[in-house]
């Protein structure tokens, strides 16, 4: 009986690991600027061959994942003062140039490294309770999805840094009155979300296939994760991901991958009918 | 009736706007008479997509609903086009089954926009649904290879595509080459006039005003929520028509024409062209095709890096749109020249003018 609760437990936690490790850092950019950064996915595509690249030259795992976060983070930080800083006043535009930046990366993509790159194995490893037997990678993948939560956490509600930040997403223009620098806080938060976007793709690199339209493949999850959330991304983004992995988990194992994602979308467009302000507003409502 | 051609919402006025108008007609009506059929071909080709184009232009342009879901409405209609025409049989029916798809891609659009702008939804997250939508609809499909997905006689053949429906046809008489050419450029004709009619009569009006301020809108008693699902299901069905046509032409459909990075090209070509005008729109998209498709025969990749770099081009240099901005430019120029040469109170027929955005 347990090891079915833990079955259970096991797929929630992978779909759940899933959503929040590809919203987190869009939300965090949504949240500080307003901005969906569309080329999101092509920053996990990014962190996931920055991985592989370094794992096939010898460079051990976890390692390699940490670099390929901090490349995407500091690819973020050029783009961001390259383009993004321009539309800070009409965040449509900005929608509209990383969407530019995103057809350009992939294809360009496309054309240098051609679609298929040598992949790296899943690590091994795996566990048995009762008669099933689980992949440790999977579980890992939770706790660091648990774990980027906890960080974002402490970053935004236990240092300095976070105060201003979350002056700066409450009011801009009165935070830069106070002189907090507005601009180098817009700049580190959309370094810090396309880090969490490379770091996705460096998690979930040994586990699927690297093309270069990979981040196809997570733009649906976590758009719909940072929809659901609403616009206060820190109280609404675990909640928005526990309730669509509720709902992706007893759809998947039913009715399979596809029907899940159809669900899921059907599931967001029925909520914003009925919150249109997304969970968030629900529980800021409960916490006055 | 014919004074709703000309007014505040849509540039471009006037005898001399009106005869370079009927002269470009009737060069395209003329174009198949020196062309080899090949071309001609090609040319309606260009044509299927310009519906698409100014369906958008109609939501985000003049409703200010930007949707990146021109393509989920394609592909309904599309696939619509083929299961029907499978199931129906070829022949007169295949007009029939046109319509329907059209219809049904009206309706897909009329509950998706009950859903969103009754729940409120706009602005940026109205673009993340409809794209959402867009590619769910893209997966789903890309996974029906297997011989248990088929409607009646119809199989969906997941990235393959689906294939074997017959062109548009009256009687024995297939309309396809120069016919289907003719064809395109009178339902081009026909919806850029309607287009126009509807943007400068009361009810496009009303779609404007809610594009600058819903609640000033609000407030002068229009249920902005209806004039928007309105512009939505009229700006979807045209994109729905562009995808039965374009299955029609070709006589398959893919998945790859849905999802990214197909989702993206009408935004390009909109946004480029300038969204605020149909006639920037009609103008700039078929340019932008034509480019596309001649760059699209040495390397597709390199032609979809040219779309997003004019898209990121458009939004850092000319958020407005280069042949809406380049159109002006030339124009005030002209209107200046002919000020100094004649007297003043002509130069007014030329000049085009803009509205306040």
């Amino acid at each position: 009986m347990s090891a079915e609760l833990f079955s259970v437990f096991y797929q929630f936690a992978d779909v759940f690991a899933f959503l929040i490790l590809s919203a987190a850092g869009l939300a965090i950019v949504f949240g500080m600027m307003g901005v969906i950064n569309m080329a999101h996915g092509e920053f996990i595509m990014c962190g996931a061959y920055v991985t592989v690249g370094l794992v096939n030259l010898g460079v051990p795992l976890p390692i390699a994942q940490i670099l390929a976060a901090l490349t995407a983070g500091i690819i973020g930080m050029i783009v961001e003062f390259l383009i993004v800083r321009r539309f800070y006043k009409r965040p449509l535009d900005s929608l509209l140039a990383t969407w530019g930046l995103s057809l350009i990366v992939t294809q360009s993509m496309l054309l240098i490294v051609g679609s298929a790159v040598r992949g790296i194995g899943t690590p091994e490893g795996s566990f048995a309770i009762g008669g099933y037997t689980f992949s440790t990678y999977r579980l890992v993948l939770f706790f660091c999805a648990v774990a980027v939560l906890a960080g974002l956490y402490i970053i935004f509600m236990k240092t300095r840094f976070g105060v201003i930040a979350r002056a700066t997403m409450q009011n801009a223009a009165m935070a830069k009155a106070l002189g907090a620098r507005t601009g180098r806080i817009y700049s580190i938060s959309f370094g810090i979300g396309t880090a969490l976007a490379g770091l996705c793709g460096a998690l979930y690199a040994p586990t699927m296939t690297l093309i270069p339209t990979m981040g196809a493949t997570f733009v649906v999850e976590s758009f719909v994760t940072v929809v659901i959330g609403g616009a206060n991304v820190l109280l609404g983004t675990a909640p928005a991901a526990v309730f669509l992995a509720m709902i992706r988990m007893a759809l998947n194992a039913s009715y399979g991958q596809i029907i899940g994602q159809i669900g899921m979308l059907f599931a967001v467009i029925l909520i914003i009918r009925v919150l249109p302000e997304g969970l968030s507003s629900v529980l800021v409502r409960r916490g006055r | 009736m014919l004074k709703l051609l000309d007014g505040p919402q849509t540039l471009g006025r006037g005898r001399i706007f009106w005869s370079g108008f009927l002269a470009v007609l009737a060069g395209a009506l003329i174009y198949p008479l020196f062309a080899d059929s090949y071309d001609v071909g090609n040319f309606a080709y260009f044509l299927i997509w310009i519906f698409m184009a100014l369906g958008l232009c109609l939501m985000w342009g003049y409703g200010g609903m930007l949707s990146f879901g021109q393509t989920f409405f394609f592909g309904i209609a599309g696939y619509g086009y083929g299961v029907l025409a499978i199931n129906m049989g070829g022949g007169t029916a295949t007009i029939a089954a046109l319509v329907l798809s059209v219809v049904i891609a009206m309706i897909a659009a009329g509950i998706l926009g009950y859903f969103m702008i009754w729940g409120g939804i706009s602005g940026i997250f109205f673009g993340i649904v409809t794209l959402s939508a867009t590619l769910v609809l893209a997966f789903f499909l890309g996974q029906t290879a297997g011989p248990e997905w088929h409607i009646g006689p119809a199989r969906l053949n997941g990235f393959n595509g689906m294939k074997g429906m017959d062109p548009l046809t009256v009687g024995d008489f297939d309309i396809e080459g120069s016919a289907l050419y003719y064809v395109m450029i009178a339902l081009i004709v026909v919806v850029y006039i309607a287009l126009r009619m509807l943007m400068n009569s009361s009810v496009g009006n009303v779609i404007v005003a809610t594009r600058e301020n819903p609640q000033r809108a609000e407030m002068l008693g229009y249920d902005v929520r209806k004039y928007q699902l309105l512009t939505f299901v009229i700006g979807s069905g045209l994109a729905g028509l562009s995808g039965a046509l374009y299955t029609s032409w070709g006589q398959f459909i893919t998945p790859s024409s849905i999802g990214l990075p197909a989702a993206a090209m009408p935004i390009v070509w909109v946004a480029f062209s300038g969204r605020n005008d149909l006639t920037a729109t009609l103008v700039g998209s078929f340019l932008l095709l034509f480019g596309f498709q001649t760059i699209t025969v040495y390397s597709q990749q390199a032609a979809l890096v040219l779309m997003g770099a004019l898209l990121l081009a458009t939004v850092m240099l000319a958020p407005q749109g280069f042949v809406l901005g380049i159109g002006k430019l030339v124009v005030g120029w002209w209107g200046r020249r002919r000020r100094r040469d004649e007297a003043a109170a002509l130069a007014d027929t030329a000049r085009l003018q803009s509205d306040e955005t």
